[in-house]
Formats: C-alpha cells, sequence, structure tokens
C-alpha cells in the first residue's frame, strides 16, 4: 500500500479529522473564558480547512479502489464545507442559550462527524464504503436532531429521524446484496461492467433507490421529512435540509452514471414517476402549511424533486446544473432559515402568521427572507432562475418534455405559497408583531454570504463555467 | 459603450439613488432625474436611429452587441435594436417619465415603491432591447414580480386577491413561455439563443413548430390579455396604484405583442400560418368581448380595464393579419394604447384620489368642479374611440385596413366582427363621459374639491401632446417601425 498518495486524494477529509480532533480537545480542556470563543475558533478552522483543499485537482484512487478523488469531488466537498461553516455561524445565539451551552463542542464534533460521512460517501469507489460514509453521516444527525432533548417534539423528531433512516438503510443493503449476488463484486467500475439488467438487478436499482431517496426526502419516502423538519433545532433543519440533502443528491448521481449507467432506462423510468410526485405532492401540502419550518419541509421536498431533474439527464450538463443547483439552493435556503432561526431565538415564532408585519418592525430581516424567497421560486434576477433554467434545460435536452412541463406549471404553484409569506410580512396588518431586533454578528455574517450568493450566483457565470470545468456524465 | 446598456442601467442606478435618499424630497428628485434621463436617453436614440437608417443602414438590428454569457448554452447578454423596439422604448421612457410624476402625491412608503416601480422600469427596457431569448425571458420575468408587491401594498379595494392573481396568472403564462423557448433552442439545433440567428437557420421542424407555437403564444398572449387569459387584467388594473396601472396597462402589456410578434411569429412562422386561425378567432372575441364588458362596467377602472383588453386584443388581431400594414397598425395601436391608456389611468387615479370613488354612478358634473380633468377625460376618450387627429384613429385605421386586404371570407368575416368595436367603444366612452362630466353635481360634498395640482397637470399635458402628436404626424413613427415590421413579415411570407 502507498501512503505517498494519500495527501493529495484524501486532503480534505485528513483535515476535516484534524479540525475535529482539534474542537475536541479545545472543548475538553479550555476554560470558561476560552469557552466563549468557541464559535470564532470553528469558523476560523472550517474557513482554513475550506481554504486549503478550494483547488480541486486531478483524479486517482486509494486503497485499491475503495475511495477516489476526482475533480469534481473536490467542487462538492467545498460546497458542503460552505454550507456547514454558514450553519455554524447561524447556530452561534443558539449554542450560547443556557440549556445548550455546556454542550457546544459535541454540536461542532457531531455536525463535522457528518459532513466527514458525506465526504466518504461522495469519494466511495465501493459499495461497503459508501455505506459506511452513509451511516457516519446518518447516526451522529439523530443525535443533532435531538439535540434539544428536553423539548418533546425534538426528541420525538431524533427517534423518527433515526427509525427512517435505519430503515432506509436495511433496504439499501438488501439492494447492494442483489447487486452482489448478480455480480460478485462491491467496487463501483466491476459492478458497471457486469451488470447486464436482469430483473434482479433491477429490483436491486430500486431498493438501492429508495435507500437514498429518503435521505433526499423524494415523494413517496419522505414521511419523515416534516416532523423532523419541525422538530429539530432550527439550526440542525438548516443543516438537514440543505447539506445532506445536496450531499445525498450528488452521490445518487454519481452512482447512477457510474454504476448504473448501463441501466440507464430503468433509473430514468423510475427517477421520471418520482420527480412529478415529489414536485407535486410536496408543493400541494406546502400550501396547507402554518409553521415555517413545516413548510420549507414541503418546499425542500419539492426542490429535491427539481434537483432530479438535473439527475435524469445523466449527461455532464446535467451534472454542472446539478451542482450549481445545490450551490444556489445552499444560499437562499440557508438565508431563510437564518432569518427564521434569528427570529426563533428572539421571539420564539415559527408560525407563518407570526411573520405578519414583520417588514414595520424588522425591515433588513424582511428583505433577506424576501429575497431568498424569490430565489427559492425562481425568480430573476435571482441565482434560483438561472439554476432552474439549467435543470430545465437539463431534462428538456433528453426530450423530456412533458416532465418539464409539468415541473413548470409547479412552479407557479410554488410562486404562489412563496409569496403567501411575503404577503404576511409586507401586506398583512398584525396587532403584536415580531419587535425589531438587533442579530447577533455570527448570524449577520452568514446572511450577508448568503445574500451575496443569491444576488451574484446568477448574474456572474464564472461559477457555473468553473463547476461546469469539471462534471462529468454518462 | 452601448447606448443600450443605459436603458436597464439607469433604472438600476436609479434604485441605488433611492436606497441611499434620506428624504421624500430627494426620493423625487432621484427619480425626476433618472426619468427625464431616461426620456431624453430614447429622444436621442430614436433621432440616431433614424439618422442612421438614412445613411443607407440596412441591417436588421441596429445598435448590436454581444456579451458572452453562460458559454456551456451559448447564451449572451445581445442587445440590438429595430425601429418596433426603439419606438416601444420611447414609449416606457414616457410612462415611465409621467408616471413618476403621477405619483408625486404617495405618502406611504415612497422609497420602497420607487423601489420596485424602477425594478419594473429595468425589467421593461431590457426585454425590449434583448435579442437573446434568454436575456429576453429574464427581463420579462423582473417585469412581473415587482407588480406582486405595487399591487399588494399600495394598491387599493381586493388588492391581495388583485395581486396574487395577476402574479399566478402571467407566470402560468411565462412557464408555457419558457418550455416553448426550451423547444426553439433545441428544435434549432441548439446552436445559439440569439434571434436573428435562429431566424437565419430556419430550421425547426414543423411537427414540432406545431408545439411550441400555441405554447409561446400563449404564453406572451396572456400578457397581451388574449381571450380566454385576460381575466387578470381588470382585476388587477382596478387594484393598482395609478402609475402602476399606467405603466402596466401602457408598456407591459405592449410587452405581450411584442413578444408574439418577435419571438412566437418570427421564430416559428410556418406554425404561425397553420394556426393563426385559432389565434384570430380568440383575438376576435377579445376585441368584441373586451368592449361589451366595459358597457356594463359601474367602476372607471374596470371600464378601462376592459377597453385595454380589446384594443389589446386588437394589437394581436392584427399581428395576425400577418401583413405588412396591419402589422405597421398593430404597432401603431401599442404606441397609441399605451399612450392614451396611461392618461386615462392617470386622470381616474387623479379623480379617485379626489371623490375617493370610481363608480360612476356616484359621480356627476365633474365638468364644473374640476375642468382640466374633465377635459383631459374627454381628450383621452375621443382617442379611445378614434376620433382623427388623435392617436387611436390612425392605428386602427391602419389595421383595418390592413386586415381587409385579405380577400377570403374567414379574414373578411373575423375582420368586419372586430370593426364592431369602434361602434361599442363610442358607446362606453360617451355613457361615461356624459355621465361624470355633465349635469349637475349630486354629491354636495364634491362641490368642495379642487382641479389638478402642478405636477398631474404636467403628467396629463405631457400624455396629450404625445396622443395629440401621434395622431397629427403619424407618418414618421410607421417610418420608423416600417423596417421591423418588414423583416418579421418577410419571414412570415417565405
Amino acid at each position: 500500500m502507498d501512503y505517498t498518495n494519500l495527501f493529495p486524494y484524501m486532503q480534505a477529509e485528513i483535515t476535516l479529522i484534524a479540525v475535529i480532533v482539534l474542537i475536541f480537545l479545545f472543548d475538553l480542556f479550555a476554560g470558561a473564558r476560552a469557552r466563549r470563543q468557541f464559535p470564532a475558533l470553528v469558523a476560523g478552522l472550517l474557513l482554513v480547512q475550506l481554504l486549503v483543499n478550494i483547488l480541486p485537482h486531478g483524479s486517482g484512487e486509494l486503497f485499491g479502489g475503495m475511495f477516489r478523488y476526482e475533480a469534481m469531488h473536490g467542487v462538492v466537498k467545498s460546497i458542503l464545507t460552505v454550507g456547514t461553516l454558514l450553519v455554524c455561524l447561524q447556530a452561534t445565539p443558539w449554542l450560547r442559550r443556557e440549556d445548550t451551552r455546556h454542550k457546544q463542542g459535541e454540536f461542532y464534533v457531531l455536525t463535522l462527524s457528518t459532513l466527514l460521512g458525506m465526504f466518504f460517501m461522495i469519494g466511495a469507489g465501493n459499495f461497503l464504503m459508501f455505506f459506511l460514509g452513509l451511516e457516519l453521516a446518518s447516526v451522529p444527525m439523530a443525535c443533532l436532531v435531538a439535540f434539544d432533548k428536553y423539548k418533546g417534539h425534538s426528541a420525538e423528531a431524533g427517534a423518527k429521524y433515526i427509525l427512517c433512516a435505519l430503515f432506509a438503510s436495511g433496504l439499501m443493503l438488501y439492494g447492494v446484496s442483489f447487486l452482489y449476488g448478480t455480480t460478485g463484486t462491491l467496487y463501483f467500475d466491476d459492478v458497471a461492467q457486469r451488470l447486464d439488467g436482469s430483473p434482479l438487478e433491477v429490483m436491486a436499482l430500486v431498493f438501492f433507490f429508495a435507500g437514498l431517496a429518503f435521505k433526499i426526502s423524494l415523494v413517496p419516502f419522505h414521511l419523515w421529512t416534516a416532523d423532523t423538519y419541525q422538530g429539530a433545532p432550527t439550526a440542525v433543519t438548516a443543516y438537514l435540509s440543505v447539506v445532506s440533502k445536496g450531499a445525498a443528491a450528488f452521490t445518487l448521481m454519481t452512482i447512477l452514471v457510474k454504476v448504473f449507467g448501463p441501466m440507464v432506462a430503468s433509473w430514468q423510468t423510475v427517477l421520471y414517476t418520482v420527480t412529478v410526485l415529489s414536485i407535486t405532492v410536496a408543493n400541494l401540502f406546502a400550501i396547507r402549511q402554518k409553521n415555517l419550518k413545516r413548510f420549507f419541509a414541503f418546499s425542500s421536498i419539492s426542490q429535491a424533486g427539481y434537483i432530479m431533474l438535473a439527475v435524469i439527464d445523466g449527461s455532464a450538463f446535467g451534472m454542472t446544473s446539478l451542482v450549481f443547483y445545490v450551490l444556489v439552493y445552499l444560499a437562499a435556503n440557508l438565508a431563510a432559515f437564518g432569518v427564521i432561526a434569528s427570529i426563533e431565538q428572539h421571539s420564539g415564532k415559527v408560525g407563518i402568521e407570526d411573520y405578519n408585519g414583520l417588514y414595520r418592525t424588522n425591515p433588513r430581516l424582511t428583505v433577506v427572507m424576501t429575497l431568498a424567497l424569490f430565489s427559492l421560486a425562481g425568480i430573476p434576477p435571482f441565482a434560483g432562475f438561472f439554476s432552474k433554467f439549467f435543470v430545465f434545460a437539463a431534462a428538456f435536452r433528453n426530450g423530456f418534455h412533458l416532465l418539464v412541463f409539468i415541473a413548470l406549471l409547479n412552479t407557479v404553484i410554488s410562486l404562489y405559497y412563496y409569496l403567501l409569506i411575503v404577503k404576511a410580512m409586507y401586506i398583512n396588518p398584525s396587532e403584536h408583531p415580531i419587535p425589531a431586533f438587533r442579530s447577533e454578528r455570527g448570524v449577520r455574517i452568514s446572511l450577508v454570504c448568503c445574500l451575496a450568493g443569491v444576488l451574484l450566483l446568477g448574474v456572474v457565470s464564472a461559477v457555473y463555467d468553473g463547476i461546469n470545468a469539471f462534471s462529468f456524465g454518462l | 459603450m452601448n447606448i443600450l446598456f443605459l436603458f436597464p442601467l439607469i433604472p438600476l442606478l436609479m434604485m441605488l439613488g433611492l436606497w441611499v435618499s434620506r428624504s421624500t424630497r430627494q426620493i423625487h428628485a432621484v427619480m425626476v432625474a433618472g426619468s427625464s434621463l431616461l426620456l431624453l436617453l430614447a429622444v436621442v436614440l430614436v433621432f440616431r436611429f433614424l439618422a442612421l437608417r438614412e445613411a443607407g443602414e440596412t441591417a436588421a438590428m441596429l445598435f448590436t452587441a454581444s456579451h458572452m454569457w453562460y458559454a456551456p448554452l451559448n447564451i449572451h447578454f445581445a442587445v440590438g435594436v429595430d425601429g418596433i423596439s426603439v419606438a416601444m422604448l420611447l414609449l416606457s421612457a414616457i410612462i415611465v417619465f409621467t408616471g413618476t410624476f403621477a405619483s408625486w402625491q404617495l405618502k406611504n412608503d415612497v422609497k420602497e415603491y420607487f423601489l420596485w416601480f424602477c425594478l419594473l422600469s429595468v425589467g421593461v427596457f431590457g426585454f425590449f432591447i434583448s435579442v437573446d431569448l434568454f436575456t429576453m425571458f429574464l427581463f420579462y420575468e423582473v417585469a412581473l414580480i415587482p407588480m406582486y408587491l405595487l399591487i399588494g401594498v399600495w394598491g387599493s379595494g381586493r388588492k391581495e386577491y388583485s395581486a396574487m392573481k395577476l402574479t399566478l396568472m402571467l407566470m402560468g403564462g411565462s412557464a408555457f413561455l419558457l418550455i416553448g423557448i426550451l423547444g426553439i433552442y433545441f428544435g434549432a439545433g441548439a446552436r445559439t439563443m440569439n434571434i436573428l440567428e435562429i431566424a437565419v437557420l430556419h430550421n425547426i421542424p414543423l411537427a414540432e413548430q406545431r408545439i411550441w407555437f400555441p405554447l409561446v403564444f400563449i404564453g406572451f398572449g396572456v400578457l397581451g390579455a388574449l381571450f380566454p387569459f385576460h381575466t387578470w387584467s381588470p382585476d388587477g388594473h382596478a387594484s393598482a396604484p395609478t402609475a402602476v396601472s399606467m405603466l402596466h396597462a401602457g408598456v407591459l402589456m405592449k410587452l405581450g405583442g411584442y413578444g408574439c410578434f418577435r419571438v412566437a411569429m418570427f421564430l416559428l412562422p410556418d406554425a404561425a400560418h397553420e394556426l393563426s386561425w385559432i389565434f384570430i378567432v380568440l383575438t376576435t372575441i377579445s376585441v368584441v368581448y373586451g368592449a361589451l364588458s366595459a358597457c356594463v362596467q359601474t367602476d372607471l377602472k374596470y371600464i378601462n380595464a376592459y377597453s385595454s383588453v380589446s384594443h389589446c386584443g386588437l394589437v394581436l388581431f392584427a399581428l395576425l393579419m400577418m401583413n405588412e400594414t396591419a402589422a405597421t397598425g398593430a404597432v401603431l395601436q401599442m404606441l397609441s394604447h399605451g399612450l392614451m391608456t396611461a392618461l386615462f389611468f392617470a386622470l381616474i387615479g387623479m379623480i379617485y384620489g379626489r371623490t375617493h370613488t370610481r363608480d360612476i354612478r356616484q359621480l356627476s358634473g365633474l365638468m364644473k368642479i374640476m375642468p382640466f380633468l374633465a377635459v383631459g377625460y374627454v381628450i383621452a376618450g375621443l382617442a379611445n374611440l378614434g376620433l382623427p387627429g388623435l392617436s387611436g384613429f390612425v392605428a386602427e385605421m391602419t389595421i383595418f385596413n390592413g386586415a381587409f386586404m385579405h380577400a377570403d371570407t374567414f379574414h373578411r368575416v373575423v375582420t368586419i366582427i372586430a370593426c364592431t368595436s369602434i361602434v361599442i367603444t363610442a358607446v362606453y366612452i360617451l355613457r361615461v363621459v356624459g355621465r361624470i362630466l355633465y349635469g349637475t353635481c349630486t354629491n354636495p360634498e364634491h362641490l368642495k374639491l379642487s382641479d389638478a395640482s402642478w405636477d398631474e397637470r404636467f403628467s396629463v399635458i405631457c400624455l396629450i401632446v404625445a396622443v395629440a402628436g401621434m395622431g397629427l404626424a403619424p407618418l414618421w413613427v410607421s417610418d420608423l417601425v416600417r423596417g421591423g415590421v418588414g423583416t418579421v413579415i418577410t419571414q412570415l411570407m417565405n
């Protein structure tokens, strides 16, 4: 075994492990004074980790093909790190609270462990490695969901999440065992060569897909989403809806393309149905929601449906569109969650009706929220318009005209419910609006970053071109 | 730097200026400076365009510039104008300018109002200068979304319902549009988004054109108040604040007609020939149905909104006649309707601001109380019903002239049906004028009201001058648009 290659190819993982260890040690030994700087330290370390790994480099593999690195993996890992960094910044006021203060270190270590799991998931070259990464990303996540353990909701959400995640893992392993049975190997490349599309392999594909669809929360595997999103602490919800979902979507595409490439017709059929269901069902349910976190749960399910439009294309163009979509979605959704978290922190309110008249008292937060919602709805000139356009173009290119049309009609429905929030904030009068307050520095920084993303990612085409340079497909 | 880039850039800078403004005075200063600059720029553009044409420049589009934006899809930020777009830019600049003065009395959230107003104009100007399908669509949507807040926050009556209805219907239209645009792009070989280049390629298979043409036409037609997709228009216009009604009926509805002509008919000419009869029937219904509905309304804004449906229907009707005379008439009608409907909405807003009612059953004898506004209303009404010497006559005359050039029964019949709208228009205009302006004033409260203030007078006079100018000297306008119309018609004839 040659360890000289470890550094270029596993650099992101190794540095992330170093960060986790440092945080762990700091948590053990730091005194009360130093602990006050905990969020700043974590942000700094993550920033360094991000900057060290931001430049993608040539591809290669380690451990006899168990783990591999491609430039696109580097890009996606950087995007996920950015998301995690922003979530950590947004979590600071919550972590400073009386009941969570002593658990700060745990939060960071758990969050970064799931991130590490996602890194391994993305870099996997073998189904075992992939499963390991998936579990590493899921199990600490359940702890995070149940982080406010004294609140009934949070504990319930944690239980729901872990049960669903385990069930999904079980399904997936079952599928993988079929694959092993028919092809005799678990290495991605070998499996791809030996696939012949037999019924057993189609079963394997469906089981495998179901497992990942749980993570991405596609309909009909979405039933845990709304309760978990509502019960989890808001920072964790944000993380779950953006980083975890983004990683799973990207992995799904790479595996479908690399492993199940020969069975493209089968998985396109599956994806077609699931996409239509996800977008439509989620949109219809989102209209009825009264709680913002539940609302965003359904919104995120429909957004996941849009991401699947890029997956169904299967080409390099589709992959660029997918990664770009995830990036833009990350900026917009984290902006929205930043506002929600901030308001929840100061007033304890998360109902849509509580936001009535918000513009009068907190104009800046309202503007951030509005732009984030417009971006999620795909209104130009905000980034969401561009990312939606590209996923539509990707699916359309392959002749899925009807699918794109259904998705487009759904954007009108989604615009309706996003506008309901805008309406609450600007138009609806309120006798008890949320009082004016000033958000904490960490939240402000993360909101500014997200806003910059919402405004610039689309207009400046360099980001898209940069991603496009590293894409691969069928 | 290309002069065209200034059109979306100036409203953007205005937004920046508004953002840092501290008082209403500063906000007004920014708005007046910016909108006069836009008007000046539009006038300069008209003269430079005419001068270039005079000098023998025959390219389809002038002042072209193109910057690569998204290379993988070959999307450019490409601009260029022909006579039609120049005329539309001038119209938009006039409406933005007068709209600023019409919103002078606005009291609440002035800054935010003008910010959204400027964003709306960024979209409008950007749309008319674009020759790339992607940027065109982008600006089209930029122009739609500010409407929601402008109507929802600053509107009157059932504003929340109207705002939502308008936004969703127009966005529904743009969903049709986007799939059509993707269809055109991939149908033409996915090489370019540039309208002129796609037109030259002319390689979209007929079977595909048959799908995309109706989608694109309906997509733009929703904004052009095509029956049965017009229902957003009466509610929307009735609830919108004055300047927004002006801009929306005056300019935004023209985006529909312009898009139908420039994208649907220009790029999908074969299907346009085949399927035009469906849309001719629909537009004929728009024309007559809109006019008849206006006859029975009692709210001044509803009357004018239905009248807009009728007149914008006529624009689409004329475009579908597919000859140069009718299409020139259509462009004239867009200009004429834009100006006179803006004038109408401005006057209605001013009357409403004083009497606090738009119900014609509660208004009477206004001629003696506010003579300036009343005379303005009469002039707008006369322009609307097509009195020679004002803009409406020129446009409708040309349109029906062009439509009658078709000798077959179908075209003759629909033309005759559409012609009846002239009579119906006279009915509803004269009914309103007689009812609210003449007679004795029955409401003693109204006797105390004052006539127009200086800012209102200024905005009304500007619009009247433009309406009369177009009516008295129509030739230069038709000269201006001829080249642009010719290009599209030639494509349709091939």
